[in-house]
């Protein structure tokens, strides 16, 4: 389903963010990528969301080669992707209920579909009380309730979560990651990028780990050893 | 497709209506820029009605030997008026020109009482001859040297005024280029100061168009709010202008015309009401449109 072939991405200010990353990821794996600040993990996140393109490498998703991808056909593959950030990215002059109608009215979705889905998702995070509010009126958590609610509205293949824990509480962190399981359990392909080693040992699910752009270890029911 | 008109269409207005001081503030410098554009259409017409008013001034006068017959400079009036280059003649015979002498001085009593001792008219009938160019006086006053007419003219005075009228049309030709010069200088200022604020308030949403960018919405579903608001901001200030130039059209109408008679502004507005509206609607549409597209162009490279 996923796959990188040798990749490697230099940014322009000579900074090395991968080096020579290869490895696969099939229909329906979790998969935790592990790593310290800096090793590489939001720009592996960033290449599949075709946010940057490799400097050297090739990058599939769905037989599609994402190096070579044409500007155009970019909305197409970028909603086969949910994605959850650390910093949200919410549209903040939006509600809770516009943000998630958003990516419905992007894939052409019906009022009736959209009308009928944004509730029942938000009531999966348990968010239904919270419709009517604006990003900025709600708790760290309940942000990233709205975006993982954003990334799986319209039932992507893969959800890829950047440290999508890494401004909450241990409450709302372990309310995330449970999220994020059900998500899996349902047919999901997921990406977790974190350096929580709580959370790694916890799921018992395949770890890739990176250091210094490398893969040092690519592990079934890996734990996060550095 | 029209769904997804529909869809864009709400969300520049959802832009619009919610965030209230940016709208205003991009209104508020439309109105500023249509205020100036139609401001430059009033100052054309001005500027035309002033230069015309200063060109009537420049003639040359064709002066006909005593007891020259009437029928003759009918004549020759009919043929000047086939000139191309002569734009007006207008005759005056002796008789005028005596009562517009007396009408002129009749104050005088030493003036008046010499010309009634005089019994008469010591005065010569006229052409008055007006051309389009200064440079086209020649060519009348080369007409009038034929050998034909000799016998008939006492005197051409476009050798005196030569320098008088060059100066006219000197003077007004500069007025011309002058108020194109400032139209247009203006007119870019304008139009970069309303780009500038447009351009401003989308590099505020930058980071809200690189969210809409990654989570799957094409360039023209990202960009067509922006247009939408760009519209309506455009709509709104073209009304609002259309206001406040009425109102000032009104005002300040009876004052130019007690400076200028014959120069009424609030005729020439309500005569050229459809082509105001047309001139501030194009003005507001395109101005919000063409700025956002060229502003937001950048962001959507992600």
């Amino acid at each position: 389903m996923i796959s990188y072939k040798n990749v490697t991405k230099v940014y322009p200010n000579g900074t090395a963010a991968l080096d020579d990353v290869s490895f696969e990821i099939k229909p329906n794996e979790f998969v935790s990528i592990a790593g310290r600040s800096g090793a590489g993990k939001t720009t592996l996140l960033k290449l599949l969301l075709v946010e940057e393109k490799p400097t050297r490498g090739q990058i599939f998703f769905d037989d599609k080669n994402l190096s070579k991808i044409k500007s155009h056909q970019l909305p197409q593959v970028r909603r086969k992707i949910g994605a959850v950030f650390q910093d949200y990215k919410l549209l903040s002059p939006r509600t809770v209920y516009e943000n998630i109608a958003y990516i419905m009215e992007v894939i052409g979705a019906s009022d009736e579909e959209i009308k009928r889905n944004v509730p029942q998702v938000l009531e999966i995070v348990g968010l239904e009380e919270k419709v009517r509010n604006f990003p900025a009126e709600l708790s760290a958590g309940e942000r990233q309730r709205v975006a993982i609610a954003r990334a799986l509205i319209h039932r992507p293949e893969v959800i890829l979560a950047d440290e999508p824990t890494g401004n909450l509480d241990p409450y709302n962190t372990l309310d995330i990651i449970r999220l994020l399981l059900k998500i899996n359990e349902l047919g999901t392909t997921i990406i977790l990028a974190t350096h929580n080693k709580e959370i790694i040992n916890s799921l018992q699910k395949r770890v890739i780990t990176l250091e210094k752009g490398r893969v040092i270890r690519d592990e079934e029911k890996g734990r996060f050893i550095l | 497709m029209f769904l997804i008109l529909k869809r864009i269409s709400k969300l520049g207005w959802q832009n619009f209506s919610r965030d209230r001081g940016m709208a205003a503030t991009t209104c508020f410098i439309i109105v500023m820029t249509i205020l100036l554009v139609s401001s430059l259409f009033i100052f054309q017409e001005v500027s035309q009605f002033l230069i015309s008013s200063i060109q009537e001034k420049a003639d040359i006068s064709v002066y006909f030997k005593d007891n020259t017959p009437e029928e003759e400079i009918l004549n020759l009036e009919e043929e000047l008026t086939k000139i191309p280059e002569v734009k007006d003649v207008k005759y005056v015979s002796e008789e005028e020109v005596l009562k517009e002498f007396v009408e002129r001085h009749k104050d005088n009593p030493v003036l008046i009482e010499s010309i009634e001792e005089v019994g008469g008219s010591p005065f010569l009938a006229v052409l008055n001859i007006k051309a389009f160019q200064a440079q086209q006086y020649q060519t009348v006053v080369d007409f009038l040297n034929k050998p034909d007419f000799g016998n008939l003219i006492e005197k051409v005075d476009y050798y005196q005024r030569k320098p008088i009228i060059e100066r006219i049309f000197g003077l007004t030709d500069g007025m011309k280029k002058a108020g194109w010069t400032i139209s247009v200088v203006l007119a870019i200022i304008a139009i970069l100061v309303t780009f500038n604020t447009i351009r401003l308030a989308i590099l505020n949403q930058r980071e809200e168009i690189k969210i809409q960018s990654l989570v799957g919405a094409s360039n023209w579903f990202i960009r067509g709010p922006f247009l939408v608001q760009g519209t309506i901001s455009g709509f709104f200030a073209a009304l609002i202008s259309l206001l406040i130039f009425s109102f000032l059209c009104w005002f300040v109408s009876h004052k130019i015309e007690f400076l200028f008679p014959n120069l009424n502004i609030w005729s020439f507005f309500i005569d050229n009401f459809s082509t105001l509206i047309l001139i501030q609607l194009s003005t507001g549409i395109l101005l919000g449109i063409i700025s956002s597209i060229i502003a937001i162009r950048k962001y959507l490279k992600i």
